[in-house]
């Protein structure tokens, strides 16, 4: 594989998909702290607030330790050349979200739906088009459908004004092969202009791997998160992957050594659980299940004395989506009854 | 005379269709006219179950209103064009049941707060909030009768194929309206809805997740009893409404669970969604065509 010379930029998750497994409690000087590392490190773009995005504090995601306007607040003004990009998901936050994050000075917006419902981003795609934002349409889940049936919802979210597509690949799943046949695709179909993303989980430790394929199919903009630290096994590892990249002579204007830093420094160190591939990540990514039900699933295995990994196996039968976490305690109780 | 009142249906879609389907078998409805902006399917379905039908919208039905004694209109559109339909009917004097987001005229959902509208008096416009409100408030409304609720969420998920292309571009209204009604006809102090739309074949029935933060602990035994009661109000309406577990309590988390069938008039029976909707809508234009039979409230606008 030759990807000598290519541009990517690396956008980290850490601060926002990270809150999954922080249970949506990394708190504001530890959002300060590392974004300003990540900065320091030369990661142009990082993603903060509640880990399903602008207005997941509830009940149902869980509350956060602090608002998103707050998180958005403190980070925004200390950064130095680093962007700050908010996640959307329509259903869960609105347009009022939007142009909260706007005004305070994010300058991407990455407007999330299930693959196959890109008409519900229609809305919040315009408006964030309209503003002049680097406007991303997620699409998630993206191992569900075909290549074909992904390109459609991403030429609907195109058509609504996304200047960058990603390919998202939420509970870890696919194989390279896979990546490689959609993303292809996407570059072939969609302006030459739109640029590509790819979002990957590492349930099956292919995070690097699953990026690099998707870097030699057209991708540009690629996903990864400090020390892994994102939902079920975490995202792809963004100080390794900047490192493979680096030995490969790809162009991501990352510092490798304060990049490692920091993962090693600061991130391993905020961790709850060590986030790695086990039995329960690796089933995420196995059967094809959201990575975010990963810690709903271990309470509600610990509350109704069902195994974690039959969970999960059973949200993969009823073929849940992101945002779903209600179903869990449903399921478990309802396993726990078959069980008596 | 009939004691029925005359209605129209605004909206020849899945919605209007599945609407008027219930509405012919009402004992105080008898819908007189379909309204749509062009020839469609829904047209041709209407005027094959025997309706006038306008294919020029409001306009095409507000010259006959009165010849026909048209005095209830039911918005079965989008939230944008509600507020001309709303006024142009209301004008002519009829009762306007509207059945998207719009919310001009107070929230309803029937087994909450109808009877107190009613008490109030005739109202020009009543808005049945969206169809995820229908399915949840009647549980926060349930645990907020007990005892304060402190907070109010509901998770709603439908089957994709039961959302139209009208909600789907202002999905947010769907949020925005539920939330609010949370709070107004619930008794939540603050409100938060969510809506999750999941693509399954087979398609999957709605089922509602609605999860209540009571401010001081929460009496199990009172919510668990007023929870059942109320399951059993929607089911007056909405025969396939279930509770399937729950409520459960965590602290000073109530959580219920509920399902939702739809007959299957018109629309498939996972779209329970929908037919909570229509049959909520159906439900307070009969409630009243009845106080306007007993004489409760007038049967003319007071002009």
């Amino acid at each position: 594989m030759d990807l000598k010379g290519k541009k990517i930029t690396l956008h980290d998750m850490c601060l926002r998909d990270g809150m999954h497994p922080k249970q949506h409690q990394i708190s504001i000087d530890e959002m300060i702290d590392i974004a300003v590392a990540l900065d320091e490190s030369g990661v142009p773009l990082i993603e903060v607030t509640h880990g399903d995005g602008l207005g997941g504090a509830s009940v149902n995601y869980g509350f956060p330790a602090a608002s998103d306007e707050a998180y958005l607040d403190a980070v925004i003004p200390k950064m130095k050349n680093a962007k700050i990009s908010a996640l959307l998901l329509p259903g869960i936050g609105t347009v009022d979200h939007l142009k909260m994050a706007a005004g305070i000075g994010v300058t991407t917006i990455r407007v999330a739906t299930h693959c196959t419902e890109a008409d519900f981003s229609e809305q919040h795609i315009g408006l964030a088009s309209e503003m002049g934002l680097d406007t991303v349409g997620f699409l998630m889940m993206a191992h569900m459908i075909s290549a074909e049936a992904l390109l459609e919802q991403a030429l609907l979210m195109e058509s609504y004004g996304a200047n960058c597509i990603y390919c998202t690949d939420s509970a870890g799943y696919m194989l390279p092969h896979q990546v490689t046949e959609r993303i292809a695709l996407l570059r072939s179909k969609l302006k030459p202009e739109t640029e590509l993303g790819f979002h990957g989980h590492h349930n099956m430790a292919l995070g690097v791997a699953n990026s690099l394929a998707a870097i030699e199919a057209g991708a540009n903009r690629i996903d990864g998160s400090a020390a892994g630290l994102g939902a079920g096994a975490g995202n792809t590892p963004l100080e390794v992957l900047a490192t493979v990249l680096d030995r490969m002579e790809v162009e991501t204007g990352v510092n490798i050594f304060k990049l490692m830093a920091v993962a090693e420094e600061k991130i391993v160190p905020l961790m709850d659980n060590i986030v790695r591939v086990d039995r329960d990540s690796l089933t995420l990514g196995y059967a094809g299940v959201y990575s975010s039900f990963l810690l709903f699933a271990q309470r509600a295995s610990a509350k109704y004395g069902v195994p974690s990994q039959d969970i999960l196996l059973e949200m993969a039968r009823l073929k849940a989506v992101g945002g779903q976490e209600d179903l869990i305690e449903h399921v478990a109780m309802e396993m726990a009854k078959a069980k008596k | 005379m009939s004691k029925k009142l005359r209605a129209a249906i605004i909206g020849p879609g899945n919605i209007g269709t599945d609407l008027l389907m219930k509405a012919m078998r009402s004992d105080w409805i008898e819908p007189v006219w379909m309204v749509g902006i062009e020839e469609s399917e829904g047209i041709k379905r209407a005027r094959d179950f025997g309706m006038k039908v306008s294919t020029n919208g409001v306009d095409g039905l507000v010259p006959s209103m009165k010849e026909d004694n048209i005095q209830i209109v039911f918005d079965a559109t989008s939230a944008y064009v509600h507020a001309e339909n709303s006024r142009k009917v209301v004008e002519q004097g009829a009762i306007m049941i509207d059945l998207t987001p719009a919310a001009i005229g107070p929230f309803c959902v029937p087994p909450v707060n109808l009877e107190e509208l009613l008490k109030e008096g005739r109202k020009d416009n009543v808005n049945m909030v969206t169809c995820g409100g229908q399915a949840t408030i009647p549980m926060v409304a349930a645990v907020s009768q007990v005892q304060e609720v402190e907070y109010g969420e509901i998770v709603a998920t439908v089957a994709s194929k039961s959302i139209g292309p009208g909600t789907r571009k202002n999905i947010d209204e769907f949020t925005r309206t539920t939330a609010g009604a949370i709070e107004q006809v619930g008794g939540a102090a603050k409100g938060k809805a969510i809506i999750v739309c999941n693509p399954a074949e087979p398609p999957l029935m709605m089922r509602d997740t609605i999860h209540c933060l009571t401010k001081d602990e929460p009496n199990q035994d009172a919510i668990t009893e007023s929870v059942h009661r109320m399951v059993k109000e929607v089911q007056k309406y909405v025969p396939g409404y279930r509770l399937i577990n729950g409520p459960i309590f965590d602290g000073k988390r109530v959580t219920v669970f509920v399902e939702v069938e739809g007959l299957g008039d018109f629309l498939p029976t996972y779209s329970g969604n929908l037919d909570i909707m229509t049959a909520a809508g159906l439900r307070t234009a009969e409630m009243y065509a009845e106080a306007m039979a007993n004489g409760d409230i007038s049967s003319t606008a007071t002009a």
